[in-house]
């Protein structure tokens, strides 16, 4: 088991024909990504590393019987994108691109809303399920199968602590990169939720960063509703206030969405929260074995 | 991206949202010739700096005469402002705002920002005008009043009726003050802001709605499509080094420590820094070098991080994923052939295509410490630094 996505979803690429794309087509291919088809308008007929292009969403969909696409398309025509993923009613959408506006976001919402279609991302890495599927951009090598599950604001906050997991001999179910926007499709809790239930996961590592609240919103619902145990780092500690960093949306302003201030809030609803991010994997660890729970999920 | 007042005001002019009359000047006669030409009886001269409080700095006097204007020109051009948001060294004045002075009735905020928990933009207003609207949010949450706009319709008139009522608006003047409101939400999602920010919105005398104060910040994603406004980036009001960097497309912060950072990704960018912080150093810069940085901007990232004199160590620290080790160790190497390395540097790399960048950096012959991870990289170039 995992969450969102395992050895039999059948993915499209949106924007294959792309440099970047064509290279991380190759890569999921290698991973064991069922990749089925692609889509660039006016490139129908082509291929893509042994993928058919298609013109649009719905041909894909409909000659391949895909249930998940990867947005790689540049940020100008992003949300257009998602958009047309979501109107061929696609169980799941997973969008890389970074920088797009804000405001398209607003309305790619609020056009989702009551569809049946989940968005992860924008401007995230994308979802793992360790041995299984890879959709998105993460280095493959360094997940391992196992019954850690990962959920992360930062893409190479998620890598950093797979990679710490993985070298501890401690493997994952699935990691989901829900991204940096401060508009996204898909949540903490949203994942949060989902690794709750899904068997073979025992634990979460639920990684932050600076700016909003949805890291507080997510240490209530764990609070309230997590049967698993939680461990958390936070990003930005020594960031100074009203400078973006980077992230759209890791910004402090008016004294809101410090560090500090989620640390204290995640820890009163018992999430243990890594000191530095190289302890990630050390503070997991800690947490797996004062449940009993390290035996079951030391993976060698 | 910031903008002055006096552009903001000007953005706003034209989709209708009412504001006083003014003239920017970029010396005291221009200032005396502004408010010859607005021709009223007094006249308000205001610092243009990229930075809120500049009233309670003396950025902002009232002038009832044109010996006045000269006299608060003189004052204000070229002094150093220190507000509350310019940090310690305080901002040079080198524009003001020359604007006809007005009969204030009442001040109100109105703001328009976007709300990550309901991913929809939220038009705020409240009575207590003039003041820090966080101040009012901490004390007093309750006299500030929101309402979600769905992007389907935008602000409707209901909305911004409702909006005026609960913050007092007198009666006869509802109508004006929903006009504004409605102008105001459309040069938010026409222009990409960020957020605008009305503080005060003032009634006046004679029956007037106006926005005497005029924040606009713009969604850097968005400037692609918003030329006119990238115009109106004064680059004096920013940091050189963060200029430079967005030159290409680097994210890039000034910060006052010593170890440079070069770092891909936001997340681990700033938890570079704080594990600098960590074991006592103090890091001189956020850096993504971002995902789709080829060899040349590496390049331009390190001579950015270089050309920093403050700069005594150079911690790299990468995590491929879309952004490919190889590509990194070439731009690290460009870059030291084309302006020398007489600084430690410490490089922590794993990743996409980790071997063939750690391949490219042992057969440069440079002068490199690897690091086995983030923490051991952070301790050593800490040591090496201090």
């Amino acid at each position: 088991m995992s969450v969102y996505i395992n050895k039999d979803t059948k993915v499209i690429v949106q924007g294959i024909t792309g440099a970047t794309a064509t290279f991380h087509t190759k890569q999921m291919l290698e991973y064991g990504t069922k990749i089925v088809g692609g889509v660039t308008p006016k490139k129908a007929g082509t291929e893509v590393e042994g993928v058919p292009v298609f013109n649009t969403v719905k041909d894909a969909v409909d000659a391949t019987g895909a249930t998940a696409s990867v947005i790689y398309v540049p940020a100008p025509f992003a949300a257009d994108a998602i958009i047309e993923a979501t109107d061929a009613e696609l169980d799941l959408v997973i969008c890389i691109t970074e920088h797009i506006p804000v405001l398209d976001m607003v309305k790619v919402k609020r056009y989702m809303e009551g569809k049946k279609t989940r968005l992860i991302g924008p401007n995230c890495p994308g979802v793992i399920t360790a041995d299984e599927s890879k959709i998105g951009i993460m280095p493959g090598y360094i997940h391992k199968k196992g019954h850690i599950g990962v959920v992360s604001r930062s893409g190479t906050l998620t890598y950093e602590a797979v990679h710490q997991l993985t070298q501890a001999g401690y493997g994952q179910t699935t990691a989901v990169g829900i991204g940096g926007d401060p508009v996204n499709g898909t949540n903490f809790i949203d994942v949060l939720k989902e690794f709750n239930e899904d068997p073979e996961t025992e634990a979460v590592i639920m990684i932050g960063e600076i700016g909003g609240t949805a890291e507080e919103e997510a240490a209530e619902w764990v609070k309230a509703n997590m049967k698993k145990p939680v461990v958390g780092f936070i990003g930005g500690a020594t960031a100074p206030p009203g400078k973006r960093m980077g992230h759209a949306g890791a910004i402090i302003s008016g004294g809101k969405g410090t560090a500090e201030e989620k640390t204290r809030i995640m820890e009163a609803c018992g999430i243990t929260v890594a000191e530095t991010p190289a302890v990630m994997g050390e503070t997991m660890i800690k947490a797996l074995k004062e449940n009993g729970l390290d035996e079951k999920c030391k993976t060698h | 991206m910031n903008i002055h007042e006096y552009q903001g005001k000007e953005v706003l002019r034209n989709f209708g949202v009412k504001v006083p009359t003014g003239y920017v000047a970029y010396t005291v006669d221009e200032a005396v010739e502004a408010a010859e030409k607005l021709g009223t009886s007094v006249t308000v001269v205001k610092a243009q700096i990229h930075a809120g409080g500049r009233g309670k700095a003396g950025g902002v006097k009232v002038a009832k005469s044109l010996e006045e204007v000269r006299t608060y020109a003189d004052e204000i051009l070229g002094k150093t402002l220190v507000t509350h948001q310019t940090g310690p060294e305080g901002k040079e004045v080198k524009r003001l705002l020359i604007e006809e002075g007005c009969d204030i009735k009442n001040e109100y905020y109105v703001g328009v920002v976007l709300d990550r928990a309901t991913s929809r933009v939220v038009f705020m207003a409240s009575e207590e005008g003039g003041t820090e609207i966080e101040e009012v949010a901490e004390a007093t949450p309750e006299k500030i009043f929101k309402e979600v706009i769905d992007p389907v319709v935008g602000l409707t008139p209901f909305q911004a009726r409702r909006l005026a009522f609960n913050i007092n608006i007198p009666n006869e003047l509802i109508g004006k003050a929903v006009q504004f409101m409605t102008a105001l939400y459309q040069a938010f999602v026409e222009k990409d802001c960020s957020i605008a920010e009305i503080n005060p919105l003032v009634t006046t005398g004679d029956g007037e709605v106006l926005a005497l104060d005029a924040k606009l910040n713009f969604d850097d994603n968005a400037l692609y499509r918003q030329k006119d406004i990238v115009e109106l980036r004064d680059l004096e009001e920013e940091d050189e080094k963060e200029i430079e960097a967005s030159k290409y497309d680097l994210s890039y912060i000034s910060l006052d420590g010593n170890i440079g950072c070069m770092v891909n990704g936001a997340g681990l960018a700033m938890s570079t820094m704080d594990i600098i912080k960590h074991y006592g150093g103090d890091p001189a810069n956020f850096l993504d070098v971002g995902g789709g940085a080829t060899a040349e901007k590496v390049t331009e990232a390190f001579k950015i991080i270089l050309s920093d004199s403050n700069v005594k160590g150079i911690f790299v620290n990468i995590f491929g994923g879309i952004m490919k080790c190889d590509v990194i160790a070439e731009g690290v190497v460009e870059a030291t052939k084309q302006v020398g390395l007489e600084i430690p540097l410490v490089v922590r790399l794993e990743g996409t295509n980790v071997e063939k960048g750690k391949k490219i950096l042992e057969e440069s012959g440079l002068n490199i410490t690897s690091a086995s991870s983030m923490a051991d990289g952070a301790e050593k170039i800490v040591s090496m630094v201090n």
